[in-house]
């Protein structure tokens, strides 16, 4: 017999809710749906495109009768229901129809607060809450001539922009100093009211209403210092507040919304409650996102898996308020501890601000162009030390240097349809925002999972947001949380990290199941990060997992499109010689190698060996005296190097053996992500040490040592660490950054965004600033070293270890019944 | 052999001892001109499947076996390893084959 689960209010975030269960556990409920409202489920955020006449009813449901019809639930639309009988569990609408319900969930949503004056139930005043309201100022419009809306917040310049679209005069009256006084300052609300005001739309700041005026409908309006103005509609807009009427009225504890826990369960254990009506820790929340994440947790306790926890959301919120883009998030008022930085370019209305702390993002308002929202938001959650871009962080992440966006992202709601948008994955602009639409997509992470745009390099994030603000309107607001590892657990890279080592969780199984991994044996994503945090933490025992390795790790080689390999042996700081290359030349023919060319690394690549192939020819070059390049691996690649003082006329010291030391000190060594070095012979730089995730540059009197450069997906130079003067001191510098980076980095992340995250003047602080901390990291990269330095060809291509690489072979015509 | 034409008569084919499929991991046999990936997960289950991404035709029997699923290698694309659909909201299929294991030797359905 199938349980019973009723859920009370028609809106977004109660029926998340049932689509998220339906996905986990699609036949352990009877559901029934009552509704107020007479409509299907529709995007609430969408009203105010309707109401200005830019999209129709059609256009914003998200859940159509049929769909309820589907999934076989019950749905009485048009009932609200006025009494729940906790004992007897059974719910009563106010036609007298009744449920039954095992689990009961509450998602009333919120009410919009209508002020308690003379006049406020007079005909033609509304609230703008849902379809009924904008019937009403649609059919308003048509008729009279003067709207007052009362409330600058979001929601009342919405009303207002699309009033004044339907041919209104418009008065926005607002008792505070500037609009939207908790998303934007001071100066980005002037620049909002100045644009609104050339639009036609007149203000009344610090404005306090007393009256409505008017015997059968509305007239006018009185202010407290005795003004009048005309009215023929009035908007109240001053605010919404959780709808707690029915859970109050039948005991559940409520304080400003129904009050929750970390599971979105009620007092009552049997009632949960989800979206606008509920409080959590404290806080009440209106944005889509947030509402999400609750939706997801309580589904997963509806289904009885007993796992999820929301803690709350950090949001940011990136908003089109009438067609201008505006982004907040923190807390923007400085104080006195606090510095702004400010850029104003009134002409092109743009207005940016960032509060600071010690060099940390306390919060920020953008105007204008909120391109950089999301990076801003991503710094402030990380705490980030933006000391070293302070000069030019207004002016974006694109300033920072990246793959050519950097234009395109003021332009991205003017691109055709066409335009490319992943330029890895080949998505332009239209199939995103017809899946957004047509899948009723809401997050970055659901647009990536269905077009595969942004889901590779990652460098078009930011126009792919964009999209995504545009289309879905106004309160995409970006993934406020934690990111969880992947799905198999909640765990974050870092808690991962830190449990591995305070739990002493010494195998992929252990660790997995002290955890509480959700899937028995992980996925392709968490699987060889697991596998990188065990090798880091405990680099001589734990047994490097092979099937968790990705193919090029597991392979020893680099997978192809056509499914052969690669072959890059190592040639020691890209200094070669005859033998060497006659030996390669040899297996080249040998094993009829399709095709051999210089790699940037100033090394040989033998393309095209198919899998069959791989131990004969690492046989073949380890009798030649090579080991792997590990031009494969999340490991040290490369140590590039100019011919330095031995040959060239201004080189200043011998950076080829430099480069040659470093690459025997470090070859074999896994690190979070690949790792390139290079040294250079004079500060002509010539072997491009400075976009290199540790750069060496020779000076006369010593050797300047960099970080954190790469030339690939977004170029960065690499940031100053500091000069030493011998060649011991090189070494010891280089392999305390690589452990440091080891130790502290998340899987998959290279040097770059690493130091972008933590600030230089943390990775200072462990290896310039603290002898001895740099000396105990130079000792652990020694001791994993040890046992890391073996070659893995010379061990696959002995013993019975081929095997493994051939094809099986069917014996003769042998069957059975 | 037409052993991959049509679902006629089927017959079981020795491959091989079943203890050379490594654990979450795959083994290649050739069937005509068509490679077949033996897949092994951790529950020590046995699937066999064409081994061609439907995507970009990527070697399956690289990939990471997780669960009753195997990653491909080449752009991570999610394919159930007991029905060889490709996992939502990627749209694709796999041939898939039946296998047995009797007294340790495996056994793939073909076929006529």
């Amino acid at each position: 017999m199938q349980e019973q689960l009723v859920l009370v209010g028609n809106g977004m975030a109660g029926v998340r809710t049932l689509e998220e269960l339906l996905k986990i556990a699609p036949d352990k409920y009877a559901i029934t749906v009552f509704g107020a409202e007479c409509y299907g489920n529709y995007n609430r955020i969408l009203l105010s495109p309707v109401l200005a006449g830019e999209k129709n009813v059609d256009d914003i449901m998200l859940n159509d009768e049929q769909w309820y019809v589907d999934n076989k639930i019950t749905l009485h639309k048009g009932k609200t229901i006025t009494h729940i009988d906790r004992r007897k569990r059974i719910v009563v609408a106010d036609d007298g129809t009744t449920a039954h319900y095992d689990r009961l969930l509450l998602a009333t949503g919120s009410d919009p607060f209508i002020l308690p004056i003379p006049g406020s139930h007079l005909p033609g005043v509304i609230s703008f809450r849902d379809l009924h309201d904008v019937e009403i100022m649609l059919e308003t419009s048509r008729n009279y001539k003067h709207a007052v809306v009362i409330g600058g917040g979001l929601l009342g310049l919405e009303a207002a922009n699309g009033l004044r679209k339907q041919g209104m005069s418009v008065t926005v009256v607002h008792i505070h100093g500037h609009l939207m006084e908790r998303q934007l300052d001071y100066a980005a609300a002037s620049l909002l009211k100045k644009a609104m005001e050339q639009d036609g739309i007149r203000f009344f700041l610090e404005k306090n209403t007393a009256a409505i005026l008017g015997q059968e409908r509305v007239t006018g309006i009185q202010f407290k210092d005795d003004q009048r103005i005309d009215a023929d509609l009035v908007v109240m807009a001053a605010g919404i507040r959780p709808n707690i009427r029915l859970a109050k009225s039948v005991g559940l504890q409520c304080d400003k919304g129904v009050l929750v826990n970390d599971t979105m369960q009620t007092f009552d254990p049997r009632i949960y409650a989800v979206g606008e009506c509920v409080q959590h820790r404290g806080s009440t929340y209106g944005l889509v996102a947030p509402l999400f994440e609750q939706a997801k947790v309580c589904a997963n306790h509806l289904a009885a898996y007993g796992i999820a926890r929301y803690e709350g959301s950090v949001t940011s919120t990136k908003l089109k308020v009438t067609g201008i883009e505006v982004f907040s998030a923190g807390n923007f008022h400085s104080t006195d501890k606090d510095d702004e930085i400010v850029f104003t370019d009134g002409a092109r209305g743009i207005y940016k601000k960032i509060v600071l702390r010690n060099n940390k993002i306390q919060g920020a308002v953008l105007y204008g162009d909120t391109m950089d929202g999301a990076w801003y938001f991503q710094l402030m959650r990380e705490k980030a030390d933006v000391a070293h871009m302070r000069d030019n962080i207004l002016f974006g992440q694109a300033h920072l240097g990246d793959a050519g966006h950097g234009d395109e992202k003021q332009h991205v709601n003017a691109l055709p349809a066409n335009a490319e948008i992943c330029g890895c994955n080949g998505v332009c602009k239209g199939t995103i925002v017809d899946a957004i639409i047509n899948k009723k997509l809401f997050t970055l992470d659901e647009v990536r999972a269905h077009t595969k745009a942004s889901s590779s390099c990652g460098s078009c994030t930011g126009l792919v947001e964009s999209l995504l603000a545009a289309t879905v309107g106004g309160d995409y607001s970006a993934n406020p949380k934690k990111k969880p590892l992947c799905h198999c657990t909640d765990y974050a890279h870092d808690e991962v990290r830190t449990l591995i080592d305070k739990r002493g969780l010494k195998s992929m199984d252990t660790a997995m199941r002290s955890m509480d991994w959700k899937t028995p044996d992980g996925c392709h994503v968490c699987r060889p990060a697991l596998n990188f945090y065990l090798l880091a933490r405990w680099p001589a025992e734990y047994q490097d997992d092979a099937q968790s390795r990705l193919v090029n790790e597991r392979m020893h080689a680099n997978i192809q499109k056509d499914g052969t390999y690669s072959v890059v042996p190592r040639i020691w700081g890209g200094v070669t010689n005859p033998a060497e290359l006659r030996a390669i030349a040899d297996v080249a023919e040998k094993y009829q190698i399709p095709s051999v060319k210089i790699t940037g690394g100033q090394r040989i690549d033998l393309l095209g060996v198919t899998k069959e192939q791989l131990p004969a020819v690492w046989a073949d070059l380890t009798e030649a005296g090579f080991v792997s390049g590990h031009a494969y691996g999340k490991s040290l690649r490369t140590v590039k190097t100019c011919v330095g003082s031995e040959w060239c006329r201004y080189g200043t010291q011998d950076s080829t053996g430099m480069g040659v030391k470093l690459e025997k000190l470090t070859w074999g060594s896994w690190t979070p992500h690949k790792f390139k070095m290079a040294v250079s012979g004079c500060p002509r730089n010539c072997a491009e040490a400075t976009i290199k995730d540790f750069g060496v540059v020779a000076v006369d009197s010593g050797w300047e040592l960099h970080v954190g450069g790469n030339g690939g997906v977004k170029v960065r130079a690499t940031d100053f660490l500091c000069k030493v003067n011998s060649e011991a001191e090189v070494m010891e510098y280089a392999a305390a950054f690589m452990q440091l980076y080891r130790e502290d980095a998340r899987y998959l992340e290279r040097t770059a965004p690493w130091i972008e995250r933590v600030g230089l003047a943390y990775v200072k602080q462990h290896i310039v600033e603290n002898e001895i901390r740099r000396k105990q990291l130079y000792e652990s990269f020694k001791d994993s070293q040890r046992a890391a330095q073996h070659d893995p060809w010379a061990r696959l291509s002995a013993g019975n270890h081929a095997e493994g690489f051939k094809t099986l072979t069917m014996s003769n015509q042998e069957e059975v019944a | 052999m037409s052993a991959l034409a049509g679902n006629t008569e089927l017959v079981w084919q020795r491959v091989g001892a079943a203890h050379t499929i490594p654990r979450q991991g795959a083994r290649v046999v050739k069937i005509g001109e068509v490679n077949v990936a033996i897949f092994k997960n951790v529950s020590d289950e046995i699937f066999a499947l064409e081994d061609r991404c439907p995507h970009k035709g990527g070697p399956l029997s690289q990939g990471i076996v997780h669960g009753r699923r195997v990653t491909c290698p080449l752009h991570n694309w999610v394919i159930e390893l007991h029905d060889g659909n490709a996992v939502a909201p990627d749209i694709g299929c796999v041939k898939t084959f039946s296998t047995k294991v009797v007294n340790g030797d495996l056994y793939i359905a073909l076929s006529k």
